[in-house]
């Protein structure tokens, strides 16, 4: 049970992962990436939705009635949404305005209604808890690690400590303007996707 | 999955419970976070007017230094847009974006360049004064739109009321990346000194798209892939230092002076 249950929560991470696998949740990978500090908190926010979102669906999951189930799943994580969106704004306002939009559209992330749909309305409460918090850490890695490259080679900082001092700065590094568009994901996403492949090649999807 | 749950009824009543339960969580974090969410927006917007005034550096960053720097230098006046007169109210009352939408309290500009589709009547004006108690700076709130969505702002002018000090945007939706380096410490850096008016009193402050020329005292650098943010920054400065906007209270205001 206790190695299930290390599955089911480490196994999102890289051998299922939400972005690079099951390419669920690009939208908002693109948008919140350009620096550390956003994606992070893009990354608790949506850790703190998957898990609560696939604990509650998962505790009342017999008694959905499956006609309105993608209904009753959405009004569920809609109120977690806004519940995050409203302690954001009050804890952290800086970081609230500049997520503004993307934490209100965690909603229309696939990657909680995926498991919602997928996970929390077959298994029971505490495996579908880890499975939220697993994919909610997945999604995570990959925000981190793109906001790592576009942070780093789009500003020459990292969480805004300077790293590569900017030529307009009195340093030597040209910034890549290309990695501070959001587009620039795309390319970040596939390196990533392309290098786990690699390394797990039972990933790659035969013709 | 028993065949009973899905009956008309049982559906319902489900749906309603959950609801329920929802709408209260809801509910109980709004209503609870309201307080804390509404300092940190007076707190932001504070911020944001001793940054148009170059006073952010005057203090050491925490709230309760801006919040004592806010009351020490600034006061915030209301002034009639029309006649450009001070008048009597609560400048806290007042909200530009509830008055916007109350059709008493707000007209059809003539001419709409900065998009806002109604003016509010009234507006507040912050007087920023020094030690010796001269009014140093005015910062004048600005609203334009931009691409996606309306761009609200502050000017810092000098006490001549022409020339400019920063241009701080406090809220837009502009893209990340483009329309967004409106808050690009750099793109700020490159507005004090610029001058508003001309010689003959015309708005000439704008972005000028492929770079302001050296001398330039007017231009500023648009933003490079933004041009519709760009133009929005410009068209709000046309309208606001206008004959609609705060023109008849900036030639009241350098007529005689306030104290």
């Amino acid at each position: 049970m206790a190695s299930e249950a290390n599955k089911v929560l480490t196994k999102p991470i890289v051998d299922n992962n939400p972005i690079a696998l099951q390419v669920l949740g690009i939208c908002s990978a693109l948008a919140v990436t350009s620096s550390m500090a956003n994606a992070l908190v893009m990354t608790l926010a949506v850790v703190f939705v998957t898990a609560f979102s696939n604990l509650f669906i998962s505790i009342i999951r017999n008694q959905i009635p499956s006609s309105v189930r993608i209904i009753v799943q959405m009004a569920i994580i809609a109120s977690l949404v806004i519940v995050v969106d409203q302690v954001l704004k009050a804890f952290s306002y800086a970081l609230s305005k500049e997520l503004a939009v993307f934490v209100g559209l965690i909603i229309t992330n696939c990657i909680v209604m995926g498991r919602a749909e997928a996970f929390a309305m077959k298994e029971k409460p505490g495996v579908s808890f880890l499975d939220g918090i697993g994919n909610g850490l997945g999604y995570g890695f990959i925000l981190m690690t793109v906001a790592f490259f576009r942070e780093l080679l789009g500003f020459g900082t990292l969480f805004g400590v300077e790293i590569l001092p900017l030529i307009q700065n009195g340093g030597w590094y040209q910034a890549n303007g290309l990695l501070v568009l959001p587009f620039s994901s795309f390319f970040v996403i596939g390196l990533i996707i392309w290098a786990i492949r690699q390394w797990k090649p039972e990933q790659v999807e035969k013709d | 999955m028993s065949a009973n749950k899905e009956t008309f009824g049982k559906t319902v009543g489900f749906v309603l419970a959950v609801c329920v339960v929802c709408a209260l969580l809801v509910s109980f974090a709004a209503v609870q976070l309201k307080p804390l969410q509404t300092a940190n927006k007076l707190l932001d917007k504070q911020t944001k007017i001793l940054e148009a005034a170059n006073l952010l550096s005057a203090t050491d960053g925490s709230a309760k230094s801006i919040v004592a720097t806010f009351e020490k230098y600034v006061e915030a006046k209301m002034v009639d847009l029309d006649s450009g007169e001070f008048i009597e109210g609560n400048p806290d009352l007042f909200d530009e974006r509830r008055n916007s939408r109350d059709l008493a309290k707000s007209d059809k500009p003539q001419n709409d360049i900065a998009g806002i589709n109604r003016r509010s009547h009234d507006a507040v004006v912050y007087l920023v004064r020094n030690d010796n108690n001269q009014v140093e700076t005015v910062v004048l709130p600005i609203v334009g739109s931009g691409l996606w969505d309306l761009m609200h702002g502050y000017v810092g002018l000098e006490a001549d009321l022409n020339t400019v000090k920063n241009v701080i945007y406090s809220d837009h939706k502009e893209t990340p990346g483009l329309g967004a380096e409106v808050l690009n410490p750099k793109w700020i850096a490159l507005w004090p000194g610029k001058k508003i008016y001309d010689q003959a009193g015309e708005v000439k402050a704008r972005l000028v798209k492929g770079g302001a020329k050296a001398g330039d005292i007017h231009g500023v650098d648009a933003l490079s892939g933004a041009t519709l943010t760009s133009n929005g920054v410009t068209n709000t400065l046309q309208f606001w230092f206008g004959e609609e906007g705060y023109k008849p209270f900036i030639a009241k205001f350098r007529a005689q002076g306030v104290k």
